[in-house]
């Protein structure tokens, strides 16, 4: 288990030595995403005009306050609070997202699936878990909202974040199939018959 | 004693804005005892994460989670109570726009075909208002629960049969729970709903869900078959955020209502470790905040 600090954009090496149970911080670029950006970069042919090659994207969709732009915010919003949203929803666009814009990091909560997992070993990315509802605590990594693109979506547009310190986050899946989420859940089904019995449900 | 709907307007509005920030105790309790209980380093590691967001939540006076949820308000109507029900609900709804726009927070609320967001946290049938009556004297409550979609998303119904037995429903809520794993943001409350249509079910396992840890159901079979899976339920090992460990819910809650000689339903929902309650109570005194 070892610790690294990403200063963003990374490269594919970078990326697949990474392995299960080790904890990684961001620095620099973040870009947050979510089930409307995905489904208008996927499902209806939208396109961004920001470089995403070897950076990560956060499952997030954040409450912000408009004030214009200034030198501290210069895409016009301030962030109020940034958090994490469930991935599960967002499986079927992490290949997509690799392939066509070079994202190399998907960070969120409660994971992703076999998809996933594949396109993480085809072309080398990984899953950091985030605390999911600690919200509070993610708002002060977040040094500032540089832009903002689809933004008739917000707050579910293609968000531009400068962050400082940004983790710990536990690497959850890894490029050579390693998956937290998996190892717990088929340990936890594995228990599921004693479980029963010691309610006295017969089977 | 006659209610002032401007009086109800703002405390809908504050309530939403106190429930997204301030914890209610006895979830923090609940955080102590997990904390103390569990033996997974990893699952040590995410409730100190989890208790140290409270703690920033109160220290910046910013919001737990960025999920401003779906607004629920259930307002309890005691005896002596003067009001207009239709204004009254427009009242709610007002200070549910106003919370958003003036705070101002995300909306969270789309309509369900277009998709648009009216950036109010308001739309068709929400708030979600429901309305009961105590027989509590010139007490009028309104509690407010900002709803969080990663439990919501996490929602189950079974219309077992009779012959399926008091076995059906133990099996459902373990199975529920095993298919949640970490998207309902665990540890969670879980809650469930015994009898009764199945609309009725499901709402009881909200009422389950959102209910103060502590508490107990109070049909002594509910209260038993809760204690039970309470009991069981950390056994599974799915832990906080589903990353393994002992901390897989802070409780089971169970809601009942009588059912028909055919039926046999069980409903799970489940509230996230972010268990956010606001409640105002309103007295000839004046108005009082608490959870």
């Amino acid at each position: 288990m070892a610790h690294y600090i990403f200063n963003m954009p990374v490269s594919e090496a970078e990326v697949r030595a990474l392995k299960v149970n080790d904890t990684v911080t961001l620095q620099g670029t973040l870009f947050g995403i979510r089930d409307a950006t995905y489904i208008h970069m996927f499902d209806r042919g939208r396109t961004t005009h920001f470089d995403m090659r070897g950076h990560a994207v956060i499952h997030t969709a954040p409450n912000v306050k408009w004030t214009g732009e200034t030198e501290a915010n210069p895409s016009g919003y301030a962030s109020v609070c940034v958090g994490t949203t469930t991935s599960a929803r967002m499986e079927r666009f992490t290949r997509p997202l690799m392939e066509q814009y070079g994202v190399r990091i998907t960070i969120g909560k409660g994971g992703l699936f076999a998809a996933s997992q594949a396109a993480f070993k085809d072309i080398g990315g990984v899953y950091l878990a985030i605390i999911g509802g600690a919200a509070a605590l993610e708002t002060t990594w977040i040094e500032s909202i540089e832009d903002v693109d689809l933004d008739d979506l917000n707050p579910e547009s293609l968000w531009k974040f400068r962050v400082r310190d940004f983790g710990p986050l536990l690497v959850a899946m890894d490029s050579h199939g390693g998956n937290l989420y998996t190892e717990v859940n088929k340990a936890a089904r594995d228990k599921r018959a004693g479980v029963l019995a010691s309610l006295g449900v017969k089977s | 004693m006659k209610i002032d709907l401007k009086q109800v307007e703002d405390a809908s509005k504050d309530l939403y804005i106190r429930a997204l920030k301030l914890l209610p105790p006895d979830i923090k309790q609940g955080f102590s005892r997990l904390d103390k209980a569990e033996t997974d380093a990893t699952g040590k590691s995410v409730l100190g994460t989890m208790i140290r967001n409270i703690a920033v939540a109160e220290a910046t006076d910013n919001l737990l989670c960025q999920d401003t949820g779906i607004p629920i308000y259930n307002v309890v109507i005691g005896a002596g109570i003067e009001f207009d029900g239709f204004a009254l609900k427009q009242a709610i709804v007002k200070g549910c726009e106003r919370a958003t726009k003036e705070y101002p927070f995300r909306s969270s609320v789309v309509h369900p075909v277009t998709r648009q967001n009216a950036q109010t946290s308001c739309g068709r049938s929400i708030p979600v208002i429901n309305i009961e009556f105590s027989d509590a004297l010139e007490t009028l409550s309104i509690e407010m629960i900002p709803k969080g979609s990663g439990s919501e998303n996490n929602s189950w119904l079974k219309m077992a049969i009779p012959a399926d037995g008091i076995d059906a429903i133990k099996t459902f809520v373990v199975d529920c729970v095993l298919d949640a794993g970490g998207k309902t943001c665990p540890p969670t409350i879980v809650g469930v709903g015994v009898g009764g249509t199945a609309d009725l079910c499901v709402h009881l396992s909200k009422v389950a869900a959102t209910r103060a840890l502590g508490t107990h159901c109070d049909d002594p079979e509910g209260a038993k078959l809760e204690a039970e899976l309470s009991a069981v339920v950390n056994q599974l090992g799915v832990g906080a955020q589903g990353l393994g460990g002992d901390s897989t819910s802070f409780a089971v809650h169970v809601e009942t209502a009588a059912t028909h000689i055919t039926l046999n339903p069980v409903a799970v929902n489940m509230q996230c470790h972010s268990a956010r309650r606001a409640r105002a109570t309103f007295t000839p005194a004046g108005v009082a905040f608490g959870f």
